[in-house]
């Protein structure tokens, strides 16, 4: 049986006090929420944390809360069984309820939250592996050893990002509230994310994100769209978060969209995006936003399903995810 | 305990009995009913106790230190800081284990902990016991083990290429393991006939069992010098063997092997296993118990799955599309080790000619020694790759000829009770019966080539296939003569019935099938029976539950014992009732008077009574297949008491942009002979969709091929439940199966096999339905998305509308099978031997 | 590290209490089973991938694999030993063991808590619901349909009905 690593766990009873304990220890500790991502990890010895730091009984975070201005506020250690099924995000936000339910499987669901998947770990299938697969190629620059073996040449990592909410989340321009020791602060969509495998979040280690804030309904859609093997279990090999804002007539004044499990983060395809600007949302203006997607989604030869396929569609699914928007 | 008194005893076959093979079903009482599984409600209350579930006091556990490098020698083994850590208790590596073992007796290549070479990533190279199973983890991370490394050899075409380094240093030559070449009839004239022949490569890329059971042992030595092993394993008496093989001088029966109930077998718990082996030593080294038990990567390293297989088939038929000749050659990626794999090979060749008559046949194989897990049986043995290619391969004539694929299958059926060019004897034989099935209710005639479209713009398509398979295989692993089953049957005064049995229930219900013949000879209700099954040490031989021979062969000797306590009642009951032994009646647990039902007593009863004339009433029943009428080298292979048949249509939904595609539907027809429990076999068939549908679409065995620091990186890439693909509750489809009763006098009350058969027409019909939808051909599995897109991409560009492995000169690896062993067929006059065979010493009998 | 202490904790399992020394960082599915020596619950894989060591922790369905034992302290913790009522079986496992939706049984008790806990909040679930319900439960024998059928009949039993396995899927169809 695969066991974790022996670590001091710590229940703290504030965000603030588990930024204090995360600041403590420093490197050798992490935050977990549900589980469902460090604990497998730890299983493999990709994070060996020597203290591990709950959320749990942090109150506040698993409230739902329209704010005064109209955006909501998710608690981070709400569950995404409950978002999947909650009837207002259904209502205003489908496309990020879409995305949550089809997150991994039902029972995952149960126990994940959003906190954790909005900071979910890149994946590689050179780096999920148990400790004596990774011994087998001396390691990779993510963990124990030295080179990435999806890009040997690489200075960086190219560990993929792999969140289903994240896509949609960016394109949304939804916001976070990160708290430490210091206080609180907000960053908006793609700013919490870097581009690179093993520094994939800009977010401090010690600070805790505590809410996902969603923007006030009206004026756009977002739509998220996923490719994987199985219509469960599976991690996205491509995930399309779409966002489009129009005016009354119809003419689209703005348009995010990410793509996801196709790069170390949620790309833009800001090609597309500048097509659709200014335009109405037609079939074949649809159709030329998804063909110029094709660049932008770099795939790697590190998921499942083949890398130049998975690039060859891309264009259909950027098609698809904006006709959800119209 | 056993009354062996020809007085009392029959000959097996009777035919004025109820239970012949061919009994209406209305005279049956247990046989055919949807009877629960003996077992089933322990298993659903938690309480079936599988290997990893026991534990025993002052246990140790075990753990593999296994190689990092796929080809290499071992220069060195520093165990001495691993020793130092604290509640390490002992450890093992190759010299304390030197007696190499296998399944087979001709490839007896493996040792439990490697001691000179290892072969694969994951062949393990020393094995650690300590007081936790995290203290054996670390301590295998402080072993120093120093590799001298070695050319890797990573595939089949470079198994034909390389000749050095060699794997093993037996086999045929190089890094061939295995080479066979059989002729049948006349090639040439067959081909001559021919008013089409068409030339076609395909490849079957392997894949694993994946049981939810991981496998593990738990090994008992002791004081008394007596070692007991509980174990996840389909074949109790090969471990045995094995054990008895590489712990010597231990005596044989000294050893006890206790095959747990397995969660899940598929062929992946077939041989015996070098951490079966290494916990055995580690128990008697240390004189503690020892339990391993594997982790998922490790069931990855045990696989003995389907073999990766490239195939090249040369068809010729008739202009009405009767097949005149078959040339088929098949090229299989055996891994490291033997395994079965000289039984696979000869598979992938043997039962071309069960489905369809085929006049003239030439089969060619060779099996390769890799550097990957060793590949074995899975479930369909060696025959669902060239069943694929064959399948397919019809369907492109039927398209060639524009001929119904369901036509030219019924237009080229095997007869019943006919000997095939290759030697084998069809007996029952309701494929006809299954493909008119499958085609009515699909509507294949109404919808196939319609491409229709879904609301979501998916394309229709629908395909068919058809398959055959073994009831057990005829000949025995060890030529020994002996029987392949016994079963024992103990009758209590209280009226308890126990059977034992060395077979092995892993999941399929062998356990429930001996109390069904046993409850409807004697009358009484199988719910109530004990039974006890593989413990060497306490039940018969069963050579174990492999290649679909439990039903048939443990069925028939469980019969025998059966009648024989029959007729051991039933002369108690005579003499007592004053009723002739004929006229007496064995139903619902009670024997009477046929022509007076009031006149009789309880099953209890009846067995006091006997039991007061003759004593303890114990009787035994044992099962030989029929001799094979094959008789030259390799005709051991393909024999069977009888074939089952399959027949299925599969609908898929292609989206034409990107290949994608679904499965929403499959219609599966089955010839079981005769279903023994209607609601088990429809478990098994649906069982088989699902894994056949699995094969079709997702799951492979594939590698990572990478060069680091000028050596070669070659490693599976996705040893995880994650990411190798098995379908989920969403992707299983609708089945609408039909179960087909054509009763074969070589089963017990007409049954034939079930748990393979329905596996293997669904990987072709899933290709042959994505070419009804979008007009492209996929030649090879599995059919994933990526390759439907590419053929239709091809398509697109005017060019071959087709993915899969070269059809030119350089698609096969050119390989010398020497001569053909050269044989006439029946209908020749041959007399089942080749006549260009050199004379084999005869060795000596039993 | 200086080596972790254990820790006594009680946890109510099915309803009973136990008593357990263990160390901290120990799943539950390590103190269910090597701890408690409830070995109905199963595993496959360890790390969430497979379903097979489901239970349920206050009502939920979740993977024991992926819980920490301590976070399971105070609260209902229920396997597939605790369904049972007295030498009878619960409606699912009956039916479960009627049609056959247990071939080798290892995947069961994983199958059997998440469609317990199904059945608590919807009483007659569609077959959809049903797929979607055990979309986390990897099944390798039975090709899910027998356990679909079995869910479905026990829904309609617990619903007070007097379901029966259809004719077409005990003996096919015709």
């Amino acid at each position: 049986m695969l066991r974790l690593p022996p670590f001091t766990y710590h229940r703290p009873k504030t965000a603030a006090e588990a930024a204090a304990l995360h600041k403590e220890h420093g490197k050798q500790a992490m935050f977990v929420a549900g589980g469902t991502d460090l604990y497998p990890n730890m299983k493999r010895r990709h994070q060996v944390p020597t203290h591990v730091v709950s959320l749990q009984d942090v109150p506040g975070l698993t409230a739902i809360e329209q704010l005064p201005d109209g955006r909501l506020a998710i608690g981070a250690m709400v569950s995404l069984t409950t978002l999947e099924k909650h009837l207002q995000l259904l209502r205003d936000y489908p496309g990020l309820a879409h995305a949550i339910a089809e997150i991994s499987t039902p029972l995952l669901r149960n126990m994940g939250t959003i906190g954790g998947n909005l900071l979910l770990d890149t994946r590689c299938t050179y780096y999920d592996q148990s400790h004596e697969w990774r011994e087998s190629i001396d390691f990779c620059m993510k963990k124990d050893g030295a080179i990435c073996w999806v890009a040997p040449g690489s200075p960086r990592c190219w560990a993929v990002q792999s969140s289903d909410s994240v896509p949609v989340v960016c394109a949304m321009e939804a916001e976070f509230e990160l708290v430490s020791t210091e206080g609180t602060r907000t960053v908006r969509g793609d700013a919490l994310y870097r581009d690179d495998g093993i520094e994939y979040l800009t977010k401090k280690p010690e600070e805790v994100l505590t809410r996902l804030i969603l923007p006030k309904t009206g004026g756009w859609k977002a739509s998220y769209l996923k490719l994987r093997r199985r219509d469960t279990y599976d991690f996205p090999v491509l995930g399309v978060g779409a966002c489009v804002w129009t005016d009354a007539g119809g003419v689209v004044t703005k348009a995010n969209i990410r793509l996801g499990g196709a790069g170390s983060y949620a790309i833009p395809a800001t090609e597309s995006e500048k097509l659709l600007v200014g335009n109405q949302l037609t079939d074949e203006l649809i159709a030329a936003a998804g063909t110029a997607a094709m660049k932008p989604a770099r795939t790697m030869d590190n998921t499942d399903l083949d890398v130049y396929w998975r690039r060859k569609v891309a264009p259909v699914f950027v098609a698809r995810a904006l006709a959800a928007c119209k | 305990m056993v009354l062996d008194d020809p007085a009392v005893t029959t000959p097996q076959a009777r035919t004025d009995a109820p239970w012949r093979h061919d009994a209406k079903k209305e005279d049956l009482n247990v046989i055919g009913k949807p009877i629960r599984k003996v077992d089933a409600r322990s298993k659903v209350a938690g309480l079936t106790r599988f290997a990893d579930d026991l534990s025993m006091p002052r246990m140790l556990h075990m753990k593999l230190l296994r190689s990092t490098v796929a080809h290499a020698e071992i220069v060195s083994i520093d165990t001495s800081k691993a020793a130092a850590l604290k509640g390490v208790k002992g450890i093992l590596t190759g010299k304390d284990l030197p007696i190499p073992f296998g399944i087979l007796p001709v490839s007896q290549d493996e040792h439990a902990l490697c001691p000179d070479k290892v072969r694969f990533v994951g062949d393990p190279v020393v094995a650690i016991a300590a007081t936790e199973e995290e203290i054996a983890w670390e301590a295998c991370r402080l072993v120093e083990v120093e590799y001298r490394e070695l050319r890797t050899i990573g595939g089949i075409h470079e198994g034909a290429a390389n000749d050095e380094p060699r794997l093993h240093d037996y086999g045929v030559r190089g890094n061939i393991h295995r080479l066979e070449n059989l002729e049948f009839g006349d090639l040439q004239d067959g081909f001559a006939k021919a008013a089409h022949v068409r030339e076609d490569t395909f490849f079957f890329e392997g894949n694993t069992h994946l049981p939810m059971e991981q496998h593990a042992s738990l090994a008992h030595f002791d004081k008394d010098g007596k070692l007991t092993i509980w174990s996840s394993t389909q074949t109790p008496h090969y471990l045995h063997r094995a054990l008895a093989r590489t712990l010597h001088p231990l005596p044989a029966h000294h050893i006890r092997v206790i095959a747990c109930p397995n969660g899940g077998g598929f062929g992946g718990k077939s041989d015996p296993f070098n951490h079966e082996i290494a916990a055995a030593k580690m128990a008697m080294l240390t004189g503690r118990p020892v339990k391993i038990a594997l982790t998922r990567e490790e069931v990855f390293w045990c696989h003995r799955g389907r073999h990766p297989v490239l195939m090249r088939s040369k068809i010729g038929v008739n202009k009405t599309g009767r097949i005149t000749a078959l040339d088929f050659h098949s090229y299989l990626d055996g891994g490291a080790y033997g395994s079965y794999g000289t039984a696979s090979t000869f598979y992938t060749g043997a039962l071309q000619t069960v489905t369809y008559a085929v006049d003239n046949y030439h089969f060619r194989g060779a099996r390769f020694f890799t550097n990957k897990a060793p590949c074995g049986p899975k479930r369909g043995h060696g025959t669902p790759q060239p069943r694929f290619a064959l399948e397919v391969q019809l369907d492109k004539i039927a398209c060639d000829l524009g001929i119904d694929p369901a036509q030219i299958r019924l237009d080229n059926l095997a007869p019943r009770d006919s000997l095939t060019a290759n030697f084998l004897r069809i007996g029952s034989m309701g494929l006809g019966q299954c493909i008119e099935k499958v085609v009515a209710g699909s509507g294949w005639k109404e919808r196939r080539g319609k491409q229709e479209r879904t609301k979501d713009g998916r394309i229709r398509g629908l395909g068919l296939a058809c398959s055959s398979y073994l009831s057990g295989a005829g000949l025995p692993i060890y030529w020994n003569g002996l029987p392949h089953s016994g079963v024992q049957l103990q009758l209590d005064r209280s009226g308890l019935v126990t059977v034992f049995c060395g077979s092995t229930d892993i999941g399929q219900g062998s356990d429930s099938v001996l109390t069904w013949i046993v409850g409807e000879v004697l009358g009484v209700d199988p719910l109530g029976m004990r039974v006890v099954t593989s413990d060497t040490d306490l039940t018969p031989v069963d050579l174990g539950s492999y290649s679909s021979r439990v039903t048939v062969m443990t069925g028939n000797a469980a019969m025998q014992a059966a009648e024989r306590a029959r007729d051991i009642v039933a002369k108690g009951v005579a003499d007592k009732l004053g009723v002739p032994a004929s006229r007496l009646v064995f139903a619902d647990s009670r024997v009477y008077d046929a022509e007076d039902p009031k006149k009789g007593m309880t099953f209890a009863e009846a067995v006091v009574c006997a039991e007061a004339k003759f004593g303890t009433i114990g009787t035994v029943g044992s099962y030989t297949p029929p001799k094979s009428a094959a008789k030259f080298r390799g005709g051991g292979v393909g024999p069977s008491p009888s074939y089952s048949y399959s027949a299925t249509v599969v609908e898929v939904e292609v989206d034409p942009d990107t290949g994608i595609y679904r499965v929403p539907k499959v219609w599966m027809a089955h010839d079981i002979g005769r279903a023994l429990n209607a609601a088990i076999a429809m478990g098994q068939i649906e069982g088989s969709v699902y894994m056949g549908l699995g094969e079709a679409m997702m799951e492979e065995m594939v590698y990572r091929d990478r060069t680091h620091k000028g050596n070669r990186i070659f490693v599976h890439k996705i040893p995880s439940m994650l990411e190798y693909k098995s379908p989920s509750a969403l992707e299983m489809p609708e089945v609408v199966s039909y179960v087909v009763e054509d009763y074969d006098k070589n089963g017990p009350f007409g049954a034939k096999e079930v748990g393979q058969g329905p596996l293997l027409p669904m990987m072709p019909a899933v290709a042959n339905a994505i070419y009804d939808a979008v007009g492209v051909r996929v030649d090879e599995i599995p059919v994933s998305f990526e390759k439907v897109f590419a053929a239709l991409q091809a398509k697109k560009e005017g060019k071959e509308a087709r993915f899969g492995p070269s059809n030119g000169p350089d698609g096969v690896p050119e390989v010398d099978f020497g001569d053909s062993l050269k044989i006439k067929t029946p209908w020749q006059g041959g007399d089942g031997t080749a006549w260009n065979e050199p004379k084999r010493e005869k060795k000596a009998a039993k | 590290m200086s080596e972790p202490n254990k820790v006594l904790e009680t946890f109510s399992v099915n309803g009973e209490p136990h008593e357990v020394a263990f160390l901290p960082h120990k799943t539950l599915l390590e103190v269910l089973r090597e701890e408690m020596g409830l070995t109905g619950t199963k595993h496959g894989c360890e790390l969430g991938e497979c379903g097979t060591c489901t239970v349920q922790i206050d009502g939920t369905p979740v993977l024991s694999c992926l819980v920490l034992a301590v976070d399971a302290v105070g609260k209902d913790v229920r396997t597939v030993e605790g369904m049972a009522c007295g030498s009878g079986l619960h409606p699912l496992q009956d039916v479960f063991a009627d049609l056959g939706a247990a071939q080798c049984g290892y995947c069961t008790p994983g199958v059997l808590m998440a469609a317990d806990a199904l059945l608590r909040d919807n009483n007659s679930p569609t077959r959809e619901e049903i797929k979607q319900c055990l979309a986390g439960n990897l099944c390798r024998c039975t090709g899910y349909l027998k356990i679909f059928e079995a869910v479905e009949i026990a829904a309609a039993r617990m619903r007070g009905e007097d379901a029966q396995p259809s004719e077409e899927s005990i003996y096919g169809a015709r």
